[in-house]
Formats: structure tokens, sequence, C-alpha cells
């Protein structure tokens, strides 16, 4: 009897739970107004705007925070927190005008004393955010604070509506990195009550965007609502956006085929040959190239004539259109398309005289004759050579590619297929012959991609050295003269493919799946989608 | 009786250092680290993660660092998922994934013991063949297949039951039946065989001799005996159900253990895999002491020692 009683308790109990969990869930999901539903990617690593390093991890951040400025539709730099903003003549120090009457999510204001904190917070090494050298490295003081000391970085807020920036160096595109998600205001208060803990709570998350955090599950979804405390909130339709934490391509496509969510970013591969002529695939180019890297201090790529060999026997339209679906643009220069020259212009387009410097098509012939010149006539006194990889989205296709292009030259290639984890710090320490590479921009001045064959960056995974290419990389640094950095740039991107000293293989874009329900959302060359202004429209 | 338990209990806390241990050293050997990313982390911000989270230490100290923390119920921090507690994360997860798995083991015992019954009791008739052969099925195809044609005929095709989340009860129909499928199968094979042999014990010849009516001698005789080694396969069953399956989760986007288990490992997450694995070993092992002494209640004649 005893026992019977105790298991009929037991089930009980375990019908109760399991009900009231089903229905637990289900209490957070009103929210007043329109809600959209999108997949951009999986469950992120991190919402906090100092510590993320990924770009669907910036993408939430930039719905939730503003940073004093921010990037419109058309790709330009525009006002955000900041409603004016200038540079001094010798370009070291920036001053940023804040707009009156701004606020934090909860109501309390925001004033320039918050940026003040937030950079400072960046730089701090207890906390090791990844980009602050990329985004803080060029203020006065940045190697005192990144040490602990972190009231040497030179950023002040004269009164409560201005903030000033003093750089050790001329920055041209500081502009980009004010707009940059890492520099995004917190608020004091939380962070030091919560510790890293405030960012994975909703209940803490306090922002000062369009939207704020008001439930966040992990692998499931992230809802942000819209924030009635936000200086143009009038212009935001939306009530809500919910951001699915699908990370199966699979899944992403099934919900987006049922309508659960409007918008896919991972579409699966393989169904993009019957999407292309869909008027709701999109493809839109990102700044960044899928490169191949060769370890430029062992033979036979310390000879810029075998780099060349290899570089010209690849078919890069074949590559692009048909290995990697047309997902990929053929790349013929190092810097594609998006990359912003220092008049606002497509660097692109000012680079080599306009020309591209690589055939978008095999140059067979012109790969064998340089392959004779570096004593290897055919292939011949060549190694087996070895191409690693980790497996994912068309790294194996395009190793496999290579391996039957390279053969045509006489080339013999192996391919190591390599875990992920294991691969990049292989790569990192130059524990390889060839593997691939790519990069995506983190803002759109060239010298963020450049600066990946600077001899001592810790990206230049080629270990690619040339003092020429070093010194033109110093000058634009250092020089105010657009033109002259200009120049400068130009020059770098001349000498390293005139030395081969990687293979641009194939320019980045973004393609998704986006309901026509959806107006008003675009797209940005950073690889971010803005909802912020969007509507469903119905 | 409560000797045996405090005894297995005593090997099991050998048997999770152990296993705590190993996997302390095993993941310690495999190549890459949590902070690893496609663009290089700053040297100076290498090293600040790398003294925040004690890694900079000789691993013979972490270890020792980790175990003793451990011990006073300290699982340490995520170190990708920066401000989550590996506690926190297996307190979020785990009901989640216990809440699916339990209502597939529940689903696939209620479903599995009767249908083996029936099957073995229509022996090499119709209905017997029907089950044997939906049966094999359900062992024979993987999971993923399970559950792509589910979510591709339910929830893309026809339309019926939404594709991701748990946000209703309507949500939680094709995972549980995707977890379902294989033990539902599973027990029903199992039971059909180890019915058939009772049913051939000389006890069910005597109870049917003396005239006792066929549901009494079934439930009372045959049924007890029968279902011992379902029990037997319920404990690990049950453990390894309601910790989460990766795929089922993945492709339903449940935001459960069982992705936490796999994902850890790929991103070098050294917290959160020993924590998941310490977790796992733990409810195994418990799970099987629980399974014998219920054992016992099921079968008196079973002695414990």
């Amino acid at each position: 009897m005893k026992k019977r009683v105790i298991s009929v308790l037991l089930a009980a109990v375990m019908t109760v739970s399991m009900v009231s969990g089903l229905t637990m869930t289900a209490a957070a999901e009103e929210a007043e107004g329109k809600q959209l539903s999108v997949q951009i990617g999986p469950n992120p690593e991190t919402i906090d705007p100092a510590l993320n390093s990924a770009v669907d991890g910036g993408n939430m951040i930039l719905h939730a925070f503003e940073g004093l400025l921010t990037i419109d539709r058309d790709g330009q730099i525009a006002p955000g927190q900041a409603e004016t903003w200038e540079t001094s003549e010798d370009g070291l120090t920036w001053t940023f005008h804040l707009r009156e009457g701004l606020k934090w999510s909860d109501g309390s204001d925001l004033t320039a004393n918050d940026f003040v904190y937030s950079w400072k917070r960046v730089c701090d090494p207890m906390l090791a955010a990844p980009y602050a050298e990329t985004v803080l490295g060029m203020v006065e003081g940045f190697d005192e604070a990144i040490g602990g000391d972190l009231d040497a970085l030179q950023v002040s807020a004269p009164d409560d509506l201005t903030l000033v920036v003093k750089l050790s160096a001329p920055c041209t595109y500081f502009d980009s990195l004010a707009a940059f998600a890492t520099l995004s205001p917190v608020q004091q208060a939380t962070v030091e009550a919560n510790g890293d803990a405030w960012a994975v709570d909703a209940s803490t998350y306090v922002s000062n965007g369009p939207f704020y955090v008001t439930e966040w599950v992990p692998d499931s979804h992230i809802i942000m609502s819209k924030n009635p405390n936000y200086w143009d909130a009038d212009s935001i339709k939306l009530g809500s956006i919910k951001f699915n934490l699908i990370e199966d391509p699979n899944a992403t496509y099934s919900a987006y085929q049922s309508g659960e969510i409007l918008f896919a970013k991972d579409v699966p591969t393989e169904e993009i040959p019957s999407l292309q002529d869909s008027d709701e695939f999109f493809v839109d180019p990102i700044i960044g190239t899928y490169y191949i890297s060769y370890n430029t201090q062992i033979e036979p790529f310390n000879d810029p004539l075998v780099r060349k060999a290899l570089n010209l026997a690849i078919d890069r339209e074949y590559v692009a259109n048909t290995v990697m679906q047309g997902t990929y643009s053929p790349a013929t220069n190092f810097m594609g398309p998006g990359w912003v020259d220092t008049d606002g212009s497509s660097f692109m387009d000012n680079a080599n005289g306009g020309e591209p410097y690589l055939p978008a098509t095999a140059d067979i012939e012109g790969a064998k004759a340089a392959l004779e010149e570096a004593g290897y006539p055919n292939g011949e006194g060549l190694p087996v050579l070895h191409y690693s990889t980790n497996d994912a989205g068309y790294h194996k296709p395009v190793a496999e590619y290579l391996q039957s292009a390279w053969a045509e030259i006489g080339v013999t290639l192996e391919i190591e297929i390599v875990e992920w984890s294991s691969f990049t710090p292989m790569r990192r320490a130059g524990d390889y012959e060839i593997a691939r590479n790519g990069w995506v921009g983190d803002y759109t001045d060239p010298s963020n991609m450049l600066d990946l064959l600077y001899s001592t960056n810790s990206n230049n995974d080629g270990k690619f050295n040339n003092a020429d290419y070093d010194a033109a990389m110093d000058l634009s640094r250092t020089t105010t003269d657009p033109e002259e950095r200009s120049a400068a740039l130009h020059e770098a991107e001349d000498i390293m493919m005139e030395e081969y000293a990687c293979i641009p293989l194939a320019y980045y874009n973004d393609f998704w799946l986006q309901s026509p329900k959806i107006e008003g959302a675009w797209h940005s060359a950073n690889g971010y989608w803005y909802f912020m202004y969007a509507d469903v429209v119905e | 009786m409560v000797k045996y338990i405090i005894k297995r209990l005593g090997i099991a806390v050998v048997t999770i250092w152990l296993i705590a241990t190993l996997t302390f050293c095993l993941m310690n050997m495999v190549p890459g680290g949590p902070f690893l990313s496609e663009k290089a982390v700053s040297p100076q911000a290498m090293a600040a993660l790398e003294a925040k989270y004690g890694l900079d230490k000789p691993l013979f100290q972490q270890y020792l660092t980790y175990m003793s923390d451990a011990l006073h119920g300290d699982f340490g921090d995520s170190l990708k998922q920066r401000g989550r507690t590996v506690t926190s994360i297996i307190a979020t997860k785990f009901p989640v994934s216990a809440r699916i798995g339990g209502i597939a083991v529940l689903t696939a015992f209620c479903l599995g013991v009767p249908l083996g019954c029936i099957s073995a009791m229509n022996r090499g008739k119709l209905g017997d063949s029907i089950i044997i052969v939906i049966a094999t099925c359900g062992i024979a195809v993987p999971s993923f297949v399970i559950c792509t044609v589910l979510m591709y005929t339910f929830g893309v095709k026809l339309g019926w039951l939404p594709t991701l989340g748990l946000s209703s009860w309507k949500h939680y129909i094709m995972p549980v039946t995707a977890l379902a499928f294989y033990p539902t199968a599973y027990i029903t094979r199992l039971m059909r065989s180890s019915m058939l042999d009772v049913l051939g014990q000389d006890y069910m010849r005597t109870a049917r001799a003396k005239g006792v009516n066929r549901f009494v001698s079934l439930f009372k005789h045959a049924l007890r005996n029968a279902i011992l080694p379902i029990v037997t396969y319920l404990g690990p069953l049950l453990a390894y159900t309601v910790t989460g399956s990766f795929i089922v989760e993945k492709i339903f986007t449940v935001p459960g253990l069982g992705g936490e288990f796999i994902g850890s490992i790929t991103n070098r997450d050294y917290t959160v895999i020993m924590g998941t694995t310490i977790f796992l070993a733990t409810l195994m092992i418990l799970m099987n002491v629980v399974v014998d002494v219920v054992y016992k209640l099921v079968d008196p004649r079973i002695k414990l020692k």
C-alpha cells in the first residue's frame, strides 16, 4: 500500500512539473505591437558589447545599443547618440556632442561619462576584451590602460554632453570605430553590481538602443522589445523582434518555409540552386575575401614565382560561380568591393589603375611559365604540397578544386582536414604549408584588412615579411593627408599582389532568405542586418 | 539493503573521480583552447584571459584547484559564455532535456510494454509480424532521419506542428516522438522476447492448468517476471534520455543539455566539459543504483549483496 502511495505521488509530481513547464515557457511571449521573427545566427556566446567578437552577436548588440555614431542604410556614417562631431586639425582630437535628453532603457539619464566608463572598461585587462586594441589602440594612454591603469586612457567628458578623445596617432577612420558595437555605452551601476553576469539576464541587460532585451532563453530565442526611452522611438514601428537562435541550417529553412520566421540567414547550401530564381533570396557583398595562405617562410613558397604559378592556375570564376554556387564573387584583387578609400570612393575601383590584379579565369600558360622560371618545369622537382582546411561550408569542395586545378600545372596536392579548434592555432603558428584563410572586415577602412600582411601582425598567418610593405603601412598610419594615406594603402596592395603574398580566391557575400512582408530593413557591407526601422506588412 | 546502497555509493564516488580525472587529462591533451577565434586575440588579451581563469598555471595545479572547487560545489564559470556559471547552465538546460526526455521515456514504456505483450501473445500471427516490422524499423532508422521526416511532413508540408521552440504543448510532439522512437521499438522487442520466455515456463502452464483466468495469469504471474529486463534497461535509458540528445535538440531548436555537452567539446569550454561530464556520469551511476533497488522491489527473490 505504501509503495502504491509513493508511486502515485511520484507520478503526480512528474505530471505537475511537466505541465507547469509547458505553460511557463509560453508566458513571456506577449509583447505589444508587431513582432518580427528572424534567424541571424545560433546562440551568441555573449551580447556584452565589450566582450563580443562575433558577427551575429554584434548584430544583436546593434539593435539593443547605439554607439556615438551609426551606419545608415546607404552604408554611410550617421549620427547616433552623438548629434555632431569634429576633428582637430592635427587629427588627434575628436570631440563628440551628444544629443540632449538621452536615456537608458531603464529610464535613467545617459551622459558622456557613461561613454568614458564604457571605453575604459573595454581596456580593462581583467575583462580581456578581444577587440580592445582594434577599436582603442590608437587612443592616447591605451598601452597604460591595457596594463591596468584605466584612467590613463585619454577619453574625457568635460560636460554631460561632450566626449573628447585624444589619439596618439591620427586615425582618419575613427568615426567608423565610434559606430562599432564594441564601443557602445554600458551602464556602470548595473555592470558593477552584477559583474560579467549583467549581460546574460534580461532584467539586468540595460541598454540604450532602439530595442531592449526582454527575454533570453539560451539556445532558443532572444526577444527584444521597443525601447520607449530611445531618442528616436517614434520612428520605430515594430513592437518587438524575436531572434530565433537556430543552429541547424535545415531547421532554419524549415522554419522559414512554415512561416515561423520571416528572415533566415543560414540557408542550407544544397537548397541554393533551387532558390536562385526566387525573389525572396538575396545576395549582397560584404567586405571580406576568402583567400589562401601559404607559409612564405618555407620552401618552395618563399619563391614568389611559385606563388605566382599557384595564383595564375586558378579559375576564380569557376570557383565562385560553380564550386561556391554563386554565393561568392571571383576575387581578382585582395581588397574587394565595399572598402572605402580616404575620399569616400571605392578602394577597389582606385586600385591598380582600375584594373584587376589577377585574371578572373585561369592562365595555365602563364602559370607554367612561372613555374619553369622558378626551376620546376611542369612541376618536376616540386615536392607534394599539403593543403590544410577545416570542414565547413565550401572549404572541402574548394580544396578538391585546387587539387585538380594545380594538377594541370604538374603540382600534386594532398588535402588535410583539421578540426576547427585545432586549425586556427596551427595556422597562426605557421605550422602548415598551404591553408584556407579568410577575413571579413570590422570596419570599411582598408587598413583593417591590409594589416593582415604586416610582418608583426598576429593574424599574418602566411608570415609575409616585406620591408617596403611594412613601410607603406607605417606611412598610412602616421600621415594626416588623405591623399598620401590613400597612395600608401594602394602601394601596399600593389606590393603584396606583385609578390603574390597570398591567393585571393573569392569575395564574401551574405546570402539570405527574406519574406516580402518585411519592409524597411537593410544590410550593410559589414555583414549586419538593420531591422530597427523595419515593419511587417501583411 | 542500506549497507548495499552505501557500498554502491562509495564505489560511485570513486568512479566519478576517475571519470573526472580522465576527462581532465584528455581534454587538455587535445590541441586548441577556449579563447581562439578566426581573428587572433591580442597577446595581452589572451594572457589576461588565461590569468583570469587560471589557465596560465601548471596543469596539475589547475587540476587540484578544479577538484577542490568541485568538491565544494563550485564548478566554475563557462569560459566561452562569459557571465554564465556551469551550475547555472546545467540548472537551466537540464530541466528542459529532462522534461522532453522524461515524457519520451514514459511514452516508450507505456507503448513498448503493451505492444511487446500483444506481440508475444499473438506469436506468429499478423499482429505480431506488423509490430515486429515496425519495431525493427524503429531500431534501424537513425534519429536524424526520423527528425527530418517528422519536420518535413508535419512542420513544413502539412503545417500542423510548429518547428522550433517549446512554447506550447504542440511544440513537444515532434521532439518527444523523435526521442521515444528508438526506446519504444527496443522495449517492444525486449518485452516480446522476455514475455515469450516467461510464457513457456512451467509455472505458467500450472497456472493455466489450475484454471486461472488468462488476464490474471498474464498480469499477476507473467508480467511481473517478464518486465525485469525492461527495468534494467530503463535506468540507463532514463539517464541517457533526460540528459538530452544533441541531434533532436539541434533540429527542433530545443534549449537542452545535449547540445551543451557536444558544443562545449568543440568550443574547448573546459569547465563546461567537466561539469556536464561529471553531471552525466553521476546521473548514470545513480540510475543504476536505483535500478538495482527497484529490481528488488519488483522481484523479492533477488538478494542485493
